[in-house]
């Protein structure tokens, strides 16, 4: 199949000004197929540095797939393939060339479900350190305490190191996996629903923790919360059967979006 | 857009809104009908009335607000629906303003009693009447309709009563000047007028909050101006 038997989608982009902005991540005329279907389609969008990106739209819109083509998730199964280019500071990703452990260490990625190793709450967060760097006890020490303190988890866990991560509650979990993923220093966090699992306490708690990260990494959150994308996102990025429908400012899209299929889908009016 | 929710009882919500909402309308505009009135057949009796009935508009606002928050807690509105329900608690606002507006001029009625001014000096209050209810029902219905044209046509409306009022404010002052006497009906016959002035004002924000809920953008042309009481008391000078 070429480009050329497809249509493509127009989007609407209401970035009023991108003065400032740095792109981190760059998606250019993105195509995904699971086998034959088609599960994107021509996706031109970016993800600026030091900002939080939600996408939104309903179940099998392909937010989740465009995530999990930022760290090459896909590759790990068959018959799912790319097309066009996603450039990480200008270096193209999709490349058949790509190192993806290297990749995977720049593009971290916490899901849904909270998914602590069966490992103590330390080895959870010195197992990846350990796989990209060789540090002294002491420096892994206080590798791992930052991390925990990044992740807002280290005054719960401190006294119980050696403990299960999976002892844990689900929103301590999911935070380990949030310290866990920050432990390798990444340039840019994946969230695929962090919070759809947990309670309105640890939810805030993760929301407050993004609004903490966002200073230091890049952010990619996919959602079903509206709210939630309202409150911890800049940009907002609306998806419907594949295609990227619409584009813009956090607090333009969720107040007054341009597109009709985005207004129908965010106040509640999709059939 | 689809006109329904998924969420049937949310249509239904936003629905009891603005029918509280155009309710109050109807109950203003009636307010500043018979105020006038009675001010034009100095008819206390019918002013009595008017300061008691305010009641009940300010009682609908109460409604308005507890409804609209109720609302927001349960569905968390977002765009157009949360520009609704932000544009039906500033509608019962202004709505509420007019009442008050209307009320006072009411009490004034009461209280020039048997002392009232010549019905030439009250033609240009009624005059200003006019222009405003003309207003306050166009702007009413563009808020019904969700109609930004009209409330637009409203908004840039409100110049001619500005003039208006400012004319009465000068015909006023040659009342004050040539007898002292006439002070007093004239102070409140002003207070009228200014009153009146000040709806077309609210009217003029209804028209603003109307056009926020269809666009969800600000108005971003000035509006033009009319004459205010300050040139009025420059006319004085002169």
């Amino acid at each position: 199949m070429t480009m050329a038997n497809f249509t493509v989608p127009t989007v609407t982009n209401t970035v009023a000004s991108t003065e400032g902005l740095v792109e981190k991540i760059t998606v250019q005329n993105l195509d995904f197929f699971y086998g034959d279907h088609r599960a994107l389609k021509t996706i031109n969008v970016a993800l600026y540095q030091g900002k939080v990106t939600a996408f939104i739209g309903p179940s099998g819109c392909g937010k989740s797939t465009l995530l999990r083509i930022l760290n090459r998730m896909y590759d790990l199964y068959p018959n799912q393939r790319a097309t066009g280019t996603v450039r990480l500071d200008n270096e193209n990703i999709l490349s058949p060339s790509q190192d993806l452990n290297l990749l995977r260490a720049k593009v971290g990625m916490v899901f849904q479900k909270p998914t602590p190793f069966p490992m103590t709450i330390y080895e959870n967060i010195a197992f990846g350190i350990r796989l990209y760097e060789k540090l002294s006890k002491s420096e892994l020490d206080g590798r791992v305490q930052h991390a925990l303190e990044r992740a807002a988890l280290w005054n719960e866990v401190k006294d119980k190191l050696g403990a299960n991560g999976q002892s844990l509650s689900g929103g301590q979990q999911q935070r380990l996996c949030i310290a866990r993923t920050v432990a390798v220093r990444p340039e840019v966090i994946l969230f695929d629903e962090p919070c759809s699992a947990l309670d309105p306490i640890s939810t805030a708690k993760i929301e407050e923790l993004i609004d903490e990260l966002k200073e230091d990494y890049t952010i990619a959150i996919v959602t079903h919360n509206m709210q939630q994308a309202a409150r911890v996102s800049d940009f907002t990025a609306f998806m419907y059967l594949g295609e990227l429908v619409e584009y813009g400012e956090t607090t333009k899209i969720f107040t007054a979006p341009n597109d009709r299929r985005t207004q129908d889908y965010i106040t509640g009016r999709f059939g | 857009m689809n006109e329904q929710h998924t969420a049937k009882a949310f249509d239904v919500d936003l629905q009891d809104l603005a029918r509280m909402v155009a309710e109050m309308g109807g109950l203003a505009e009636k307010q500043v009908a018979d105020a006038v009135d009675a001010l034009a057949k100095r008819d206390t009796a019918l002013a009595t009335r008017v300061t008691a009935a305010d009641v009940s508009i300010d009682e609908l606002q109460h409604e308005i607000e507890e409804k609209a928050v109720l609302t927001i807690a349960r569905r968390q509105p977002m765009a157009v629906d949360l520009r609704a329900i932000v544009g039906a608690l500033r509608l019962a606002n202004d709505l509420e303003r007019i009442g008050d507006l209307a009320k006072n001029i009411g009490k004034r009625v009461i209280a020039l009693n048997a002392e009232f001014p010549p019905p030439k000096l009250i033609r240009g209050v009624e005059h200003m009447t006019d222009l405003v209810l003309e207003q306050l029902k166009a702007v009413l219905d563009a808020y019904a309709h969700r109609d930004d044209d009209k409330a637009m046509a409203v908004w840039r409306g409100d110049e001619e009563i500005d003039a208006v009022c400012t004319s009465v404010f000068r015909e006023l002052l040659t009342y004050m000047m040539e007898d002292p006497r006439n002070i007093t009906f004239c102070i409140h016959l002003m207070f009228c007028a200014k009153n009146i002035e000040r709806m077309g004002d609210h009217a003029t924000n209804i028209a603003e909050t109307v056009h926020y809920i269809v666009d969800g953008r600000p108005i971003t042309e000035r509006r033009p101006k009319g004459d205010t009481e300050i040139s009025a008391l420059a006319g004085m000078n002169s």
